[in-house]
């Protein structure tokens, strides 16, 4: 039975225009995720990663974005829809949670009232009822003295506590479509382990579809079903979860892995990538990682690799990629 | 919270007393004699050292400054040297034609402000936003005594649409709220208006302009709130600054207004100010000054207050 799925993308390219440049963000994507799964989306600082994910909500700032290419979400056709409709849906149908929530939160509202009017906006319920609803919400994402809380201030409330409450705002209406942009980054190791595991709780007690945003691999390996990495605006590598951190392709991938520490490192020296990422004002004609890459050859500067599917589920843009398999 | 009211209610009393200082210090620096303004040129010293010593203006100024506070305290503002009547009835008069004036133009200005501040916050960049922002710096740049003058000439002298003096038909100072009555509250309340609107409209665009680029309001995007629910969060957040600023403005009208009450013949505290100023009248001088000064400290108590009562963020204790 062929499931509708729930985020589909092909070829999405964004950039941000502005007087002085045009940055291309993102260049060419190609997403898909069903109901009920976690995509991890991992790369670093301007990979793209963020505005990818904004770009599923049409959330990145309107007057500088340029889009282009296909891209649906839970049946919506997002480049052509309505303000209403995407109104509508926003809070309903897909819901984000930022990174930092002491800014992603209004000082001076309570969180009570914040996660109430999501509701009422939604569900059309009045006051009262979305204050009680909101008290179940807090204790759902397990907040000790929730009803204290519920007239509490965002500046009252510890990082971890924020964060489950901008996770309480965020599945009040109980989307189909969760997004997640670096929620754990900006907490306490012991924290971040908690957050993920309420978020796994979550995701598999309201049954949503996640796309999380991350930098970090043990984020990743922690949460995911599957990986995108993305480097430069572009998917690098797909897979599942462990497929790709056990025997990562792409030549990133496997630079990112060795970077990292993990059990398969134990005893080994770390590597590193030599230079950093590329300025996306002004794209490269080949391969984006061509300039750091040990595999380098001339088919990878002139144009940018497909990509190559070598397994069941498996995707890697690269022409080297066997290899680089069997290094 | 109740306690912080009350605590800051009793800090008036030291407030008060520097200010009451301050005044009595200024008006008795200032050069100028009242009693040789009074008398003849040519008047023997005994006749002014004995008038002098009548109006008890030879005492050291400790005393005077003690003598003056006792009879303040009891309600007792003391004598006009010029006009010879007492100063507080005529005190209490001007106070109400200026609180008139200074609550019409301010009221005036600040809805303009927020207006424009507001639309110029939204559309930060765009062509309405330069016209706005425009109107506004002229606003505070331009004198508001030449603007009051050059109205005048405009619709009183040219057009003969509104009259030029004054607060009333025939020069009468008992106020009614009818139109032969508000057709002087015009132009003066008109031109008192421009430089409030311009402060808070600069204000106000900055603070909007400033909330609109914050993460919660990506937030509230995100959530799939419509227009309304956004502008009142932005309401909200910007309130307790724009409060302070227009309360702070109200203080500065009520004092302030003396070019546009003279300007204007408005009879209201700006004017006697004036009056008592050119003339030496001492015991006006410092009456004024000091309802005036009380005024600026109660105002900026009520701002502190309502700020707390509407910013979380600020400690109740």
């Amino acid at each position: 039975m062929a499931v509708q799925p729930l985020v589909r993308a092909r070829d999405l390219h964004v950039s941000f225009v502005s007087r002085d440049s045009t940055v291309k963000a993102v260049n060419g994507i190609d997403l898909d995720l069903v109901e009920g799964e976690v995509l991890c989306i991992l790369g670093e600082s301007g990979s793209g990663k963020s505005v990818t994910l904004r770009a599923l909500m049409q959330l990145n700032p309107k007057g500088k974005t340029v889009m282009s290419g296909e891209l649906n979400v839970a049946g919506n056709d997002m480049m052509t829809i309505s303000d209403a409709k995407l109104s509508a849906m926003r809070g309903k149908v897909v819901s984000m949670i930022f990174q930092e929530p002491m800014t992603a939160l209004d000082p001076v509202f309570t969180i009570g009232q914040q996660i109430g009017e999501t509701l009422m906006r939604h569900e059309g319920i009045g006051y009262r009822e979305a204050e009680k609803k909101a008290l179940d919400l807090l204790e759902l994402v397990q907040i000790p003295s929730a009803k204290r809380r519920l007239g509490a201030y965002p500046h009252e409330l510890s990082g971890g506590l924020r964060q489950r409450a901008m996770i309480a705002m965020a599945i009040s209406c109980r989307p189909k479509l969760l997004l997640a942009d670096e929620p754990t980054t900006a907490l306490d190791a012991t924290v971040q382990i908690q957050i993920l595991l309420l978020l796994r709780r979550l995701q598999q007690e309201l049954g949503m579809g996640v796309v999380f945003v991350t930098h970090d691999l043990g984020v990743a390996g922690e949460i995911a079903d599957r990986i995108a990495v993305m480097y430069a605006g572009r998917m690098v590598e797909l897979g599942s979860v462990t497929d790709v951190m056990a025997k990562p392709l792409h030549p990133y991938a496997q630079g990112l892995m060795g970077a990292t520490v993990h059990a398969g490192n134990r005893g080994k020296r770390l590597t590193t990538i030599p230079g950093s990422p590329p300025d996306l004002r002004f794209p490269i004609p080949g391969c984006a990682f061509a300039p750091r890459c040990q595999y380098v050859g001339d088919a990878c500067r002139e144009h940018v690799p497909d990509f190559r599917y070598p397994a069941e589920g498996r995707a890697v843009r690269c022409v080297k990629a066997e290899e680089v398999a069997a290094a | 919270m109740l306690y912080y009211i009350f605590r800051r209610i009793i800090y008036i009393i030291p407030i008060s007393l520097a200010v009451s200082l301050v005044c009595f210090m200024l008006v008795h620096i200032a050069p100028g004699d009242p009693i040789d303004a009074m008398v003849q040129p040519d008047t023997p010293q005994e006749v002014i050292d004995r008038v002098r010593a009548e109006y008890g203006l030879d005492r050291p100024l400790p005393v005077q400054f003690g003598v003056w506070l006792a009879k303040v305290a009891q309600g007792d503002f003391g004598t006009s040297l010029i006009k010879g009547r007492p100063v507080l009835p005529d005190l209490v008069s001007a106070s109400g034609a200026t609180f008139i004036l200074a609550c019409t133009g301010g009221l005036l200005g600040f809805v303009l402000g927020c207006v424009f501040g507001g639309l110029a916050g939204v559309y930060r960049g765009t062509w309405i936003d330069r016209i706005l922002l425009g109107t506004a710096v002229a606003g505070v740049s331009v004198p508001h005594y030449w603007l009051g003058m050059v109205m005048v000439i405009i619709f009183s002298v040219n057009m003969n649409l509104l009259p030029a003096m004054g607060a009333g038909p025939g020069g009468s100072t008992e106020w009614a709220w009818d139109w032969a009555h508000i057709r002087y509250l015009i132009l003066p309340s008109l031109t008192l208006a421009v430089i409030p609107a311009g402060i808070v409209t600069r204000t106000v665009r900055g603070l909007v302009s400033d909330i609109m680029s914050q993460d919660y309001i990506t937030t509230l995007r995100g959530k799939g709130m419509r227009r309304r629910g956004i502008v009142w969060h932005v309401v909200k957040n910007a309130a307790p600054t724009v409060l302070a600023v227009i309360g702070l403005q109200l203080a500065n009208l009520m004092g302030g207004s003396i070019l546009v009450e003279t300007v204007f013949a408005w009879p209201g505290t700006g004017m006697m100010l004036n009056t008592a100023i050119f003339q030496r009248d001492i015991p006006v001088l410092q009456a004024t000054t000091l309802v005036l000064a009380l005024f600026f400290v109660v105002l900026n108590l009520l701002v502190d207050l309502v700020q707390t009562a509407i910013d979380p963020r600020i400690s109740r204790r």
